[in-house]
């Protein structure tokens, strides 16, 4: 079960960062920009969890910031939607690039 | 070179390979089920190292909630059937650029440090020690943190009907 170092799951995750990351910057639509946020955040809990079992096996510490993580994601996610559903009515199109009055 | 290893290197080569396509596939409707591929495959990473109440939690909050979410407001305000505009070529190239640059930065930093080994402990996760130390008051408690994200919950409940809600056309024009 150990034979996997920590550094190969820390690539995974930094790998899985990045992908989101390259979404967030290339896509204009809300929805999509969301999802790799999604994706960001779940790295964010692998490292998490990764940490807790290679480094402080005895503490959970790590299962606890997940734990919330994953909550904190799940409203935002909510939130979102709420915004972009509202932000259609008026607009008629969740393009980031067609909602700029609060932009100047 | 045994079993667990090669799932552990299927399983991230599913994850990543699936992340991937989600924020690459131009049709949106196919992006959001390759996102479920993704949070699937982490889920069963979570499962690999051993922590099965995370790996629950996060099938049932992603895969059954944030997804599910996800699809409805696709299929509210989006035409499924038709492609995304490509993204501007200079764009997503320096983008990739920069991101391939950052992702090399930190892997090698990550690579060059030395991770101190761990206590003689064995990492077992048993819910009712999570439970337990989620609600205590003492020194290692979670309970003000637990408190903090119930009331996060509620305001954004709030926030979400508020914010969602339909005004009249009469009481709009009362204001």
């Amino acid at each position: 079960m150990n034979e996997i170092s920590i550094t190969h799951i820390l690539f995974v995750s930094t790998a899985l960062f990045f992908i989101g990351m390259y979404g967030l910057f290339t896509r204009r639509n809300m929805i999509t920009m969301l999802m790799a946020i999604e994706i960001i955040l779940n790295s964010v809990n692998i490292n998490f969890v990764a940490f807790n079992k290679y480094l402080y096996p005895g503490k959970l510490d790590g299962i606890f910031f997940t734990i919330f993580i994953i909550t904190i994601a799940a409203a935002e996610a909510a939130m979102a939607i709420a915004i972009i559903i509202n932000l259609y009515r008026s607009h008629h199109s969740i393009d980031v690039e067609d909602a700029e009055e609060l932009k100047y | 070179m045994n079993a667990s290893v090669i799932i552990f290197y299927i399983l991230s080569a599913f994850i990543l390979g699936a992340a991937l396509l989600a924020v690459t596939t131009r049709k949106i409707f196919r992006s959001a089920i390759f996102l479920l591929f993704s949070l699937i495959g982490t889920a069963a990473l979570f499962f690999w190292m051993g922590v099965e109440f995370i790996a629950a939690v996060q099938i049932i909050i992603y895969v059954g909630g944030i997804v599910v979410l996800i699809i409805f407001s696709i299929f509210l305000t989006q035409k499924s059937g038709e492609e995304m505009p490509k993204p501007i070529r200079s764009r997503s190239l320096f983008s990739a650029l920069a991101l391939l640059f950052g992702f090399a930065f930190i892997y090698h930093l990550i690579y060059k440090y030395q991770f101190s080994q761990p206590g003689p402990h064995l990492f077992e996760v048993k819910v009712s020690d999570i439970g337990t130390q989620m609600l205590s008051t003492t020194e290692h408690g979670f309970v003000l943190p637990f408190e903090v994200v119930s009331i996060l919950l509620l305001a954004s409940m709030i926030g979400c009907i508020v914010i969602a809600m339909k005004i009249k056309p009469a009481e709009e024009n009362e204001r």
